[in-house]
């Protein structure tokens, strides 16, 4: 019975091994006791998570074999959909559009808990220690604190309650000390939030940080939460480790330059993964068909690189030695790679229609890129950079791996 | 009052009627996906929604296809609206803006969200 159902179900979970190995004992004896706990037990380092967004799905995938394992429906509205890791590696917390915050287990493929939260979401975060999920909210504006064990909602922290006016917030991430720093679309507010009592969150208020803060990102020590400004020519930087001197301005250089108004931007830039190497950040520009460069020890802008479109995600392969760039409409279709060493783009790529999201494997010998308009995500071998595997989903956008389980500002 | 009523109906339906055979179904589909996926990154796949305001009739009533279509294609330079003139014709524009106020573009009842 449980022999059929592994090899039609390799994700049993792990509860089930009890049951395995009580009722094998009886029966077959110590040795098939053994292999048979070998074939149902695994790691899950090499798992991970697809958001199919048109279905309301998620696929999981594992990288080892570059397979898809099962997909999980019923989650809602997926589009601009994200997911964080739980720091045993073993659960997903996916937040949907529609203010959906679901508990996946993606050893057992199930859905564990699912709450409607809100009436609008845009992302979330897990606290350093993994014990609180914190969710971003459009409406009603503000962030919203839950117990990642059970999801029972522990505080609610409202724009319009400490504002006065509702605001979307924006570029929500964990910092150590189990805090969170989040941004304010509409209030050009930056908040420190302090979660130690996670029903009673202190929150630290930066004002007029800069017009229109859209997405933001903290570099990987935890240390710089920079936050992209869409009313302004550039993006506002605030150091942790002196978050008495209150907030940087970061300037892009467009307005000096006679480059002309920026383009129209046919999908907003992600901060998502942005790339922290060689010690400094690269960034993709609002409107431009540019990657800002910018030195990661004094925060002023060190130049920029040409690219094929205007960027949506910047992120750096594992090692730091390369930049993946995937662009807005209409070249969306196009992936570029800049060479760190010699800052410029080195590779153009045309994996195929519709680029939306690429994330590596832990180590960056690979990386998946999803191609919403050919219902498929692709892998690459970032050494060839060529097509390695092909996997069918339907509209694919987001790819998380559960290597972010153990990484500051996911 | 009751033929006022059927005035109006009778002119929705011829409208959404002359929409649709505007564009060759090929490029409607192509639309409709556009409006949906790229639309929707911003205003939500359900056109509830997001960092831009919702776009379902209900959303947009009072508001003329004219209107909309002028937003479309200009943008909103205040906001994160991009124009989409440097993409697509007027006429694709118009159909869209159409669409918008008929709730060609929502999701069917028993699908999406109700699932």
């Amino acid at each position: 019975m449980i022999t059929m159902a592994v090899k039609r179900f390799p994700l049993i979970v792990l509860a089930l091994v009890a049951v395995a190995v009580s009722s094998c004992s009886t029966s077959t004896g110590t040795k098939d006791v053994a292999s048979d706990r070998q074939a149902m037990v695994r790691g899950t380092g090499d798992l991970g998570l697809v958001v199919e967004r048109a279905d309301g799905a998620v696929v999981v995938v594992e990288n080892t074999g570059r397979t898809a394992l099962c997909r999980i429906d019923g989650l809602g509205d997926l589009s601009h959909a994200s997911a964080v890791i739980s720091r045993d590696a073993r659960y997903a917390f996916v937040f949907g559009r529609d203010g959906g915050l679901s508990k996946i287990d993606l050893l057992g493929c199930r859905v564990v808990k699912r709450v409607i939260q809100a009436g609008n979401a845009i992302g979330g975060a897990i606290s350093q220690d993994g014990r609180v999920v914190a969710v971003s909210n459009y409406e009603p504006g503000g962030v919203k604190l839950f117990d990642a064990g059970t999801l029972e909602e522990l505080s609610e922290i409202s724009a319009r309650e400490l504002t006065g006016a509702n605001s979307k917030t924006v570029g929500l991430v964990d910092v150590p000390g189990r805090r969170f720093v989040v941004a304010l679309y509409d209030g050009d507010e930056i908040w420190l939030i302090d979660a130690a009592d996670p029903r009673q969150p202190a929150v630290r208020r930066y004002h007029n940080v800069g017009h229109m803060p859209y997405d933001a990102f903290v570099t990987p020590d935890g240390r710089t939460y920079v936050a992209g400004l869409f009313g302004e020519d550039g993006m506002v930087m605030l150091d942790l480790w002196h978050a008495d001197a209150g907030v940087k301005r970061i300037d892009a250089g467009f307005s000096q330059s006679d480059e002309g108004e920026r383009l129209p931007v046919y999908k907003m830039p992600h901060f998502e993964g942005v790339a922290f190497a060689g010690g400094n950040v690269f960034a993709p520009a609002v409107g431009r068909h540019d990657v800002l460069v910018i030195d990661g020890t004094n925060w002023r802008l060190r130049g920029r690189i040409p690219v094929a479109g205007q960027p949506v995600f910047t992120v750096a392969r594992p090692d730091g030695r390369e930049i993946w760039v995937n662009f807005a409409l209409p070249d969306n279709g196009k992936v570029q790679v800049i060479d760190v060493a010699r800052m410029k783009v080195v590779k153009t790529l045309e994996p195929g229609p519709a680029v939306l999201h690429m994330e590596f494997t832990p180590r960056g010998e690979e990386v998946w890129m999803s191609l919403r308009d050919a219902d498929a995500v692709v892998v690459y071998d970032t050494a060839t950079k060529g097509e390695i595997a092909r996997l069918p989903m339907r509209s694919p956008s987001g790819i998380f791996f559960t290597s972010r389980a153990w990484r500051i500002g996911q | 009052m009751t033929v006022a009523v059927i005035l109006v109906t009778g002119v929705a339906a011829g409208g959404a009627a002359r929409a649709a055979e505007d564009l060759p179904a090929e490029r409607a589909m192509a639309l409709t996906r556009l409006v949906h996926q790229d639309c929707g990154s911003c205003h939500g796949m359900t056109l509830k929604g997001g960092l831009g305001p919702a776009l379902t009739p209900v959303a947009l009533t009072g508001r003329s296809s004219a209107d909309l279509a002028w937003v479309i294609a200009r943008g909103r330079k205040e906001r994160a609206m991009p124009g989409w003139e440097p993409l697509l014709p007027a006429q694709e524009i118009d159909w869209i803006a159409r669409g918008l106020l008929d709730g060609r573009f929502l999701p069917a009842p028993a699908t999406g969200e109700a699932r």
